[in-house]
């Protein structure tokens, strides 16, 4: 089972049906299937060993992505906004490429000894190739995609994506050609993050046409939104956070009916204004990893409604939950020494699955025995198997014997009416190893103090879990993806002290 | 024949593929229009037989046949007319609970 079976499949089941692109000038599924095909044979023909994609999310990409696996080589997305001497580092890597570099970044590339396109250019080769017989790929065991994931406390590893891994997350999430042909998804992600290569194969399978917005601000996903007809987006949960919080914005969306959303943490006050402000709309809740190949658990629309009105409070509480998991995956909570925990209890969140990949380049697959992959996340199951996601272990405060988890005392700040963002940090500290310090993001136009959220945060938590110090920001650093880089805070918090 | 999740099998006479979603470890006589699956990598020829008129309800590609009691699942990846079978029964359509898209 491989990606080109899904192309196939989609280019044989609603050939003419346009998948990528604006309706006008899209290209139908048989076209991507033709170009993919291009694609591969002038791959093939350079004798290049992968496909390194160094450009902005866009047609160019679903083409490469299905063009490697018609050639049996890996597609390599790379993360564009890394410093030159990182995306050299990644670079040195995958010697003997072939490469599809955007313009802007065509000297970091060729200083790495990595030429090629321009993603036009590789439009152009792949509608010149794509006459001919079909390529006859090797389908050896090599991955349909390499994702290097930011490693938050070392160099970015490479997640190695089977094409198993991948057509699993697909078959196991999608029915074959369920979406209508006015329907239309909205991507925002980058093409580095896993998010873009599972949602161009799970629209692709269901027939969905795919839109691709590349610099996200509110005013032109809401423009794109309403001027594509878009029925599907995901987004993550600071682009919500910007387009809820944003003052006189027109925030009519008539075409929507679903929203999905991951990646980082969504505040509560932000995804509860958005239940309300769109009621037509079914948010979807999605937890995943690159190296889980995206989604495994998921609160969908029905269970977000449910647990804004109801008057359980067990309920209630599932709306800060990652729902339950997808079929074919299992979710196991550990403790430390690795021993499964019952309902309620904290500690290491496991899972195992068909999507599962859990592969690093050069040191191999991490799963255990019985199949299961570490997240490295903490969190616990609820008796009806909602999962609630806590933070990274590796986030952990400790401070003199206590552990402390961010999460709690920034999902306290985040419940403050004049706190937009919010993140809490450990800094080291003589006398305790660690202290706590947090960043707060205050409302614009809010006077609100450090000496205030304080007082709050005390009124919410014990005395020991009130951050020592608490800085005041007009943003913080999140990454296109939405998410912290939580060394990077605490760099700036030292260096201011 | 032994069933492997991932296999792709074809028919011999019609046009339908499919790809192993589930199966369990027995032998089990897969046919379509009567006449047993194979698989075209395999090395094995085609086997011998012709289409039973009577075994023509057509597939659909993109859906999946199953027996869920015997634990075998099949994904049509190109239709036919012929009808799949397992051990002589015909397999069952399955029904879709697509979850909401998550990307």
């Amino acid at each position: 089972m491989n990606l080109t079976m899904l192309l196939d499949m989609a280019a044989d089941g609603f050939g003419e049906r346009v998948v990528v692109g604006s309706r006008d000038g899209g290209l139908t599924a048989a076209r991507l299937r033709e170009l993919a095909v291009g694609g591969a044979k002038a791959v093939q023909e350079a004798g290049a060993n992968a496909i390194v994609y160094l450009a902005v999310n866009g047609p160019a990409f679903q083409v490469a992505l299905f063009a490697a696996a018609y050639a049996g080589v890996p597609l390599v997305p790379v993360n564009y906004r890394l410093g030159g001497e990182q995306v050299s580092q990644l670079l040195a890597n995958h010697p003997g490429a072939y490469g599809i570099v955007e313009a802007r970044h065509a000297e970091v590339a060729s200083r790495a000894g990595l030429v090629g396109p321009t993603p036009k250019e590789w439009l152009a080769v792949a509608a010149r190739c794509a006459a001919g017989p079909d390529p006859e790929p090797d389908f050896a065991e090599t991955p349909a995609v390499i994702i290097y994931t930011s490693g938050s406390t070392s160099a970015p590893k490479g997640v190695l994506l089977r094409h198993e891994n991948l057509v699993s997350y697909v078959l196991g999430t999608v029915e074959f050609a369920d979406a209508d042909a006015e329907d239309a998804a909205l991507m925002s992600v980058p093409p580095y993050h896993i998010a873009a290569v599972s949602n161009a194969l799970t629209n692709l399978y269901a027939g969905r046409r795919v839109v691709v917005l590349e610099d996200f601000t509110p005013e032109k996903w809401l423009a794109v939104v309403r001027a594509e007809r878009i029925t599907q987006a995901m987004v993550v949960p600071t682009m919500l956070a910007r387009m809820m919080d944003a003052d006189g914005l027109d925030r009519t969306v008539p075409t929507l009916r679903s929203l999905a959303y991951g990646g980082a943490k969504m505040p509560p006050r932000v995804i509860e204004r958005a239940l309300r402000e769109w009621p037509q709309v079914g948010f979807v809740n999605a937890y995943g990893l690159t190296e889980t190949s995206s989604t495994v658990a998921l609160l969908g629309p029905d269970e977000h409604r449910a647990a804004l009105d109801s008057p359980d409070p067990a309920v209630r509480a599932r709306l800060a939950s990652a729902g339950r998991a997808v079929p074919g995956v299992e979710i196991e909570i550990r403790d430390e020494q690795g021993k499964p925990l019952p309902p309620g209890g904290a500690g290491l969140i496991w899972i195992s699955g068909g999507q599962v990949s859990g592969e690093y380049a050069g040191t191999g697959p991490t799963v255990d025995d019985r199949g299961y992959f570490c997240t490295r996340d903490q969190g616990r199951l609820d008796p009806e198997g909602y999962l609630f996601v806590e933070g990274r272990a590796d986030d952990t405060i400790i401070r003199g014997a206590e552990n402390i988890a961010p999460a709690e005392i920034e999902d306290v700040l985040l419940r403050h009416p004049d706190v937009c963002d919010a993140v809490v940090v450990g800094v080291p500290d003589e006398e305790w190893g660690q202290r706590i310090e947090a960043v707060v993001v205050p409302r614009g136009g809010g006077q609100v103090t450090s000496a205030e959220l304080r007082d709050w945060v005390r009124g919410h938590l014990r005395g020991s879990k009130t951050p020592d110090r608490i800085a005041l920001w007009p943003e913080l650093p999140r990454t296109p993806t939405g998410k912290l880089i939580r060394r990077d805070i605490v760099a700036d918090l030292t260096s201011d002290a | 024949m032994k069933l492997r999740a991932g296999q792709s099998l074809s028919s011999p006479v019609d046009t339908t593929t499919v790809v192993v979603i589930r199966a369990p470890g027995d032998d089990l006589d897969v046919t379509c229009a009567g006449v047993r699956l194979y698989d075209p990598r395999g090395g094995e020829p085609a086997p011998e037989g012709a289409a039973d008129p009577g075994q023509m309800d057509g597939t659909q590609i993109g859906k999946r046949y199953a027996d869920d009691d015997l634990g075998l699942e099949l994904l049509v990846t190109k239709p036919g007319k012929g009808t799949l079978a397992v051990n002589g029964t015909p397999l069952g359509l399955k029904g879709a609970k697509p979850l909401p898209a998550s990307d």
